[in-house]
């Protein structure tokens, strides 16, 4: 069993984020970047997968800031490939670029099952994981929060909404869009992460160039409009109880 | 290629989804400029009478038994052979477990741009998309050739496409569709929890601000002492710390309650999506900028834990507990 988990870098929304001065893109300059929290759980459902029935396990993610320190820390969890994919990914690139450029490193690796997580905060043009499932002539599964293998088959558990389940049969090979893994992404001391770094081995790839058709072309990025904004309490924390008291009474709520 | 702006809608076990609706919505709009029809499009088995009520055009049927549930290959297949006869001027998904899983194949398969989380459209017609967590909007252009969107709720609202008349109804053939390599086994209900938040008057609603399950006493005390339950974002519940019953948003319950104070959620589009029909929205949150300040009738800039222990004396007081 092959299985390839995919991964991107992502704002951290923590941050402010900043737009840039052609008001058409985020200001690349001051933004932190992290795993894309699906992608986290994507990684961890095929270590979950390879440690309940054995495979190898490979992580592939663009080549930018960050890249190594995801990879290093897959590899604690029991990541057997690493893989830094080289190419035009800064800024410009779109999921149908990435999911085409990256299609002939896949195809290299005969991935069984490939995971992605469901979706990415910079999505503008869909997910990763369905574009790369049609270029790969794969089936495709999204919103997926658990994952068996039974010869030849996945069976996952697709979420709808209120909690309801479809358990849907797939065959392989396919991708996923993860949305949560059986577990939640496991905690890897830094300890152990510069440890990976010293034994485990990156492999690089070079991406063929970009072609961004299929996605959008950006006119106006903004801010949200601040028409509708909240009623700010400020103070402190005594302040602020004292004026919530005032609106639960109002509301009946005391 | 025609001027008219399709809506594939969304139905799950008998009943269309909110988003269908809210789609047609939509595509009303953007046929306004284009000066095309909106057609609906509806897949499945016997299910037509879900359209009764929809403000379209026309609609176009394919009734099959493979359809009668969604799954995406047998969806994708009848869809593909639908959009590339038609050639529609844009063609509208739902943002959702079936949208996801149908855009971004037909997009690839027919070699059509696509352009995901589209909120609402600009006076102009162009697609208006909400991203980075509901904290950034990006106005895209409409490409010149059929088009496929996602939409996600919050631009339109359901009563705008919905109609008193019953829309001109077109059946089509469905393809083959064996050799399906996707199938559906069954399905799993949710787990009934010990409250049903969704009909809560008073809900104190954590996010990941929580930071740990042992902090989740505080919100249980708050909420225990205003009369309320404790309901949780989604990562809470990924973590294992509450039980999907308790799951606000989109791929958990919608909720209306009389009081929805959030503590430590950064209101992202899935989250805020399932709490529009809240009476009042309070967010305790240290981020200016989070979202969810957007949606709230009152907020404050505040440590959660700065807050508790002042505020949970001060309502036990009030209530007279001790
Ligand atoms: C297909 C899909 C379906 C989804 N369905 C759902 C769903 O049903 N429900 C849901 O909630 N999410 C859902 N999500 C996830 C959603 O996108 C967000 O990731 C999630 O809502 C974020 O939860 P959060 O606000 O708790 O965490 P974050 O976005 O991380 O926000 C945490 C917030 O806490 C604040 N904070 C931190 N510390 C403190 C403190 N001490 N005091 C006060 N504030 C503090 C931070 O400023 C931040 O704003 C879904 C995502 C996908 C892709
Ligand atoms: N998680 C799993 N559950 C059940 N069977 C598995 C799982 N992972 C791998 N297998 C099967 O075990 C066999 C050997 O796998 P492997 O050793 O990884 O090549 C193959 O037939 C796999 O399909």
């Amino acid at each position: 069993m092959n299985i390839v988990a995919l991964f991107k870098l992502v704002p951290d929304l923590v941050e402010e984020l900043e737009i840039d001065g052609n008001g058409t893109a985020l200001n690349m300059d001051f933004l932190r970047l992290i795993i894309n929290e699906f992608d986290d759980h994507a990684i961890e459902q095929a270590i979950l997968l390879k440690e309940r029935g054995g495979a190898q396990v490979s992580i592939l993610g663009p080549d930018i800031e960050g890249v190594e320190d995801v990879l290093y820390t897959a590899a604690s969890k029991g990541a057997d490939r690493l893989i830094k994919l080289t190419g035009d990914f800064q800024g410009k690139a779109n999921n149908h670029a990435m999911a085409r450029a990256v299609t002939s490193a896949l195809k290299e690796l005969q991935p069984d099952l490939i995971l992605t997580g469901v979706q990415a905060n910079t999505d503008l043009d869909g997910s990763l994981g369905p574009l790369l499932a049609e270029y790969l002539d794969m089936p495709y599964v999204g919103y997926v929060s658990g994952v068996k293998v039974a010869d030849g088959k996945v069976i996952t558990r697709k979420e709808y909404p209120g909690g309801l389940v479809a358990e849907m049969e797939i065959k392989l090979p396919a991708v996923l869009g993860i949305q949560a893994a059986e577990q939640p992404p496991r905690y890897i001391a830094v300890a152990k992460v510069r440890q990976a770094m010293k034994t485990a081995t990156i492999e690089v790839r070079t991406l063929a160039e970009s072609d961004l058709s299929g996605g959008s072309t950006i006119r106006r990025m903004f801010k949200p409009e601040a028409g509708t904004r909240a009623e700010m309490i400020e103070g402190s924390a005594e302040e602020v109880t004292t004026r919530l008291l005032d609106i639960f009474k109002e509301i009946g709520v005391l | 290629m025609n001027q008219d702006i399709y809506v594939v809608i969304e139905h799950l076990r008998g009943q269309a989804a909110d988003i269908s609706y809210i789609m047609l919505g939509g595509a009303r709009a953007l046929a306004q400029k284009t000066g095309g029809e909106v057609v609906a499009v509806l897949l499945g088995h016997n299910v037509q009478s879900l359209v009764n009520n929809m403000s379209a055009d026309k609609v176009l049927v394919v009734d099959h038994p493979a359809l009668a549930e969604f799954t995406s290959d047998a969806y994708q297949k009848t869809l593909a052979g639908l959009i590339a006869e038609k050639e529609p001027r844009a063609v509208l998904f739902a943002s959702s477990s079936i949208g996801a899983d149908l855009s971004g194949v037909l997009s690839a398969r027919l070699n059509l741009p696509l352009i995901s989380s589209c909120q609402r459209f600009s006076a102009d017609g162009r697609p208006i998309s909400q991203i980075c967590g509901g904290k950034i909007m990006v106005e895209s252009d409409l490409p010149e050739v059929t088009t496929l969107l996602t939409m996600i709720p919050g631009g339109y609202k359901p009563e705008e496409g919905q109609s008193g008349k019953t829309p001109e109804i077109i059946k089509m053939d469905a393809p083959a569709l064996d050799d399906l390599r996707v199938t559906l086994k069954q399905y799993i209900e949710a787990e009934a929890g010990d409250v049903d938040i969704s009909k809560e008057p008073i809900l104190v609603s954590v996010g990941r601000g929580i930071q740990t399950q042992d902090n989740l006493e505080l919100a249980e005390e708050l909420a225990k002492a205003l009369g309320g339950v404790v309901s949780a974002s989604r990562p809470v519940v990924d973590q294992g710390w509450m039980p999907t019953s308790r799951l606000v948003g989109k791929s958990g319950k919608t909720v209306k309650p009389k009081v929805y104070l959030t503590l430590g959620i950064s209101g992202a589009p899935e989250h805020a999506e399932a709490i529009m029909g809240s009476e009042m929205i309070i967010a305790i949150n240290t981020d200016p900028a989070a979202p969810i300040f957007d949606i709230a009738r009152y907020g404050a800039v505040i440590d959660m834990f700065d807050l508790f222990e002042v505020l949970i004396a001060k309502v036990k007081e009030t209530q007279g507990i001790r």
